[in-house]
């Protein structure tokens, strides 16, 4: 049959299996707009395209599913350029689908012309300009497989206008001739490698895993709760791996790194084995590389071999899917004796909770503590960035995986509310709670609109400080309090804001009304902004300042560390 | 890593790339080095036997981690099929260059027996200027280079380095 440009993209993304689409049209996309109309899966029109960027981010974080965002040439394609960045860094797939001026216009600075193949080169795991109606199907299936597969990732597809609405003959087909270099052939599972593994982990002694996104994106929950309780070694996750191992059981150290546990960051610096499943071994994780995990015989398992020896050296690195890898070594599992190990990481869990204290004002903490507590942890939590995220990720005792929404990689500000309302089409049986900053949600609160247009029961708790949070931890400990620029005294009233979208707005600033609104938020049948005034001085604990070492962490403030 | 290498300073190393000859791919080989801080030292690029495909020869500096960094993400490019360090294996390297010297009547002879010993072309004269080229490895580069300084170098141009592995060995890189 012959169809035109658009007509045949939308096919293929059909026949991908794609369910949803966020976006926001403009001059050159009008054509694939108008054919969008008649696609059976449902386009949701945001606000901003960065948003629409994050929707599709949340959506596929939580879903495993990807979906497409569809944007305008010029503006409407520089603006996703953060949230492809921030997609990029998380390892999330997504299509992005840019109009772009007609072709005999390319390179004339056309009106609304921007170079968004070359923008995108850096923030995209692939991209590609159509030049030729005859490619559209080929490339169409070609991009969600780029993104979807080996280590997944954004890809973004340049669509000029007049190729939108070119004819051509299409004939609906199983399978395509590709465009690219046949995909790169992973070996076959590293036998080697893995023997090498068990047989350290049958000689340690003090072993601990780390469990990084690698187990969410690769579907390993399972395998490695089999593997740990079979094996009894405790389970460490980053901050893009938590929900990867429940955080309830007696296995589970929490976090590492900058804002870790003391008993995440004593195992690393202690333990003669780490076993590193799809972690890859970030910054904020290692702290200073030269006394990371000093006395252990590091294992790396990960799918992008670019990763393994990248900053950390590795002594077994194993190429491959940790799902695949785990199933292999719970088959031939030889666990070694850890009994005085486990005593001595017992201990520390023991001594050294996570707390925070009491003072009347409304701590961060326990407005995260009481939102744990009445979802149980089975709800989807989403953050923004700062210190709002780090006590989220602290305190929220995740049940399964794909219920953890956060910008680890870019650390992204603004991402929380998009990425809220994503992931609560991708499980609309799920509650999804937003914990955000008052800096953060200011970045993108524009999707309210979003929330209440499309009536998306998103649960947002502002935790505001009136302050660029994080940034004044920083300045208080580091710049010897000098609060440069990091202070909001006039922030908005964010409850009567959101009843401006028409979403339910609450200020909260009373400790004893925090249950009660939540409970209110909980029940309410649609979208809620609970604001609450929080107090302004709280620090997050412990911390590893940047640049130093694991075994350099500081558990609370020197003066209050004698009482915890 | 250990190389027997035709890389002369130990930190230099020559890569070969194979990939879709495509525009926009060069881009994605730069931002690749860009992104990361790394230099690139020359820069060759042409279309193989295979019209579908291009060989980018690139020379580029870093200690024995960089170098495995910059071959990796190279490979994970989805536009490549194949990356090599030529380093690594028996190669032949060459490089042509065209250099301009001043060349008053009087020392034209002198420049003409520098040019024979080192078998290379006349390929333009002036009253006043010989343009020459000289193709070889980078060692011979460089001496005729030296040799030819004394009577006033007036501009070069130099195409960086193209290399293929010696032997029957080949960098395979087309589709099927
Ligand atoms: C887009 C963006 N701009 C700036 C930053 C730097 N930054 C990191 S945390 C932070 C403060 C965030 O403030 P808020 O959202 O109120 O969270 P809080 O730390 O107060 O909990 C800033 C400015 C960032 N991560 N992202
Ligand atoms: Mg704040």
């Amino acid at each position: 049959m012959e169809l035109n440009g658009s007509q045949i993209m939308i096919e293929e993304l059909k026949a991908a299996g794609i369910e949803m689409a966020f976006g926001i049209p403009g001059g050159a996309i009008m054509p694939f707009y108008d054919e969008l109309l008649k696609a059976d899966f449902p386009h949701i029109l945001t606000r901003h395209e960065q948003g629409a960027a994050h929707m599709a981010d949340g959506y596929a974080r939580v879903s495993g599913k990807v979906a497409i965002i569809v944007t305008t040439s010029g503006p409407g394609a520089t603006n996703l350029i953060t949230g492809l960045a921030n997609a990029q860094m998380d390892s999330v797939p997504l299509i992005a689908i840019t109009g772009q001026v007609a072709t005999n216009m390319i390179g004339t600075d056309a009106f609304q012309e921007a170079d968004v193949y070359g923008c995108s080169i850096p923030v995209t795991k692939f991209n590609w300009l159509i030049k030729d109606v005859n490619e559209i199907q080929n490339v169409t299936r070609e991009a969600i497989r780029v993104a979807t597969t080996g280590r997944p990732g954004p890809v973004l597809l340049d669509f000029p206008k007049d190729i939108q609405i070119t004819r051509a003959e299409y004939t609906p087909r199983e399978s395509v001739e590709s465009p690219l270099p046949a995909p790169r052939q992973y070996p076959e599972l590293d036998m080697d490698g893995i023997e090498k593994l068990l047989e350290a982990i049958e000689r340690a002694e003090r072993p601990v895993i780390i469990g990084g996104a690698g187990i969410i994106k690769s579907g390993a929950s399972e395998e490695l709760a089999k593997f740990a309780k079979a094996t009894g070694i405790p389970v460490i996750n980053t901050l893009l791996g938590l929900g990867g191992f429940p955080g309830t059981d007696e296995l589970f150290l929490g976090m590492p790194g900058m804002h870790g546990t003391a008993y995440a960051n004593f195992a690393l610096c202690e333990c003669d084995l780490l076993i590193n499943l799809g972690a890859r071994f970030d910054d904020r994780v290692t702290g200073k590389v030269s006394s990371f995990c000093p006395k252990a015989t590091i294992a790396h398992v990960d799918i992008d071999d670019a990763e393994i020896d990248k900053r950390v050296h590795t002594h077994i690195p194993i190429l491959g899917n940790v799902r695949d890898v785990l199933i292999t070594l719970n088959e031939r599992l030889r666990p070694g004796d850890y009994d005085e190990w486990r005593q001595t990481w017992t201990d520390w869990k023991a001594n050294y909770p996570l707390q925070y204290d009491w003072d009347g004002s409304i701590k961060p903490q326990y407005v995260i503590d009481q939102i744990q507590e009445i979802t149980e942890g089975n709800g989807i939590y989403v953050t923004g960035v700062g210190q709002h995220q780090m006590w989220a990720a602290q305190f929220i005792r995740f049940n399964e995986p794909k219920t953890w929404v956060t910008s680890g990689g870019l650390g992204t500000m603004g991402f929380g509310l998009p990425a809220a309302i994503g992931a609560k089409f991708a499980r609309p049986e799920k509650d999804v709670w937003l914990i955000d900053g008052d800096g953060s949600f200011a970045m993108t609160l524009v999707e309210l609109a979003t929330a209440a247009t499309y009536n998306v029961p998103v649960k947002v708790a502002i935790l505001n400080n009136a302050y660029l949070g994080m940034v004044r931890q920083w300045q208080e400990l580091f710049f010897e309090k000098r609060y440069s620029h990091s202070h909001y005294p006039e922030n908005p009233d964010f409850g009567m804001i959101a009843e401006g979208y028409g979403v339910k707005g609450i200020n909260v600033t009373d400790v004893n009304e925090v249950r009660n609104s939540l409970e209110t938020a909980a029940e309410h049948d649609g979208p809620v902004v609970l604001n609450f005034l929080v107090n302004k001085e709280e620090n997050v604990w412990p911390m590893v300042p940047a640049g130093a070492g694991n075994d350099e962490m500081q558990l609370a403030p020197p003066s209050r560390e004698a009482r915890s | 890593m250990s190389r027997n290498s035709n890389n002369t300073k130990d930190d230099t190393h020559t890569i070969a790339v194979l990939v879709e000859n495509k525009f926009g791919v060069l881009a994605k080989v730069a931002s690749l080095f860009s992104a990361r801080g790394y230099n690139i030292d020359s820069l060759c690029v042409g279309v193989t036997q295979d019209p579908s495909v291009s060989r980018i020869t690139l020379v580029t500096r870093g200690d024995a981690k960089v170098l495995e960094q910059i071959r990796k993400h190279l490979s994970k490019l989805i536009d490549t099929f194949k990356v090599m360090d030529m380093g690594e294996t028996d190669s032949v390297e060459r490089e042509m260059i065209l250099i301009k010297i001043s060349a008053p009547k009087a020392s034209r002879s002198e420049i003409f027996q520098i040019i024979d010993v080192f078998r290379g072309r006349v390929v333009d004269v002036s009253t006043d200027t010989i343009t020459v080229e000289v193709t070889g490895d980078e060692g011979k580069i460089h001496a005729i280079l030296n040799l030819l300084q004394p009577f006033g170098i007036k501009e070069i141009a130099r195409t960086g380095k193209v290399a293929l592995t010696r032997g029957a060995k080949t960098l395979k890189g087309s589709k099927n």
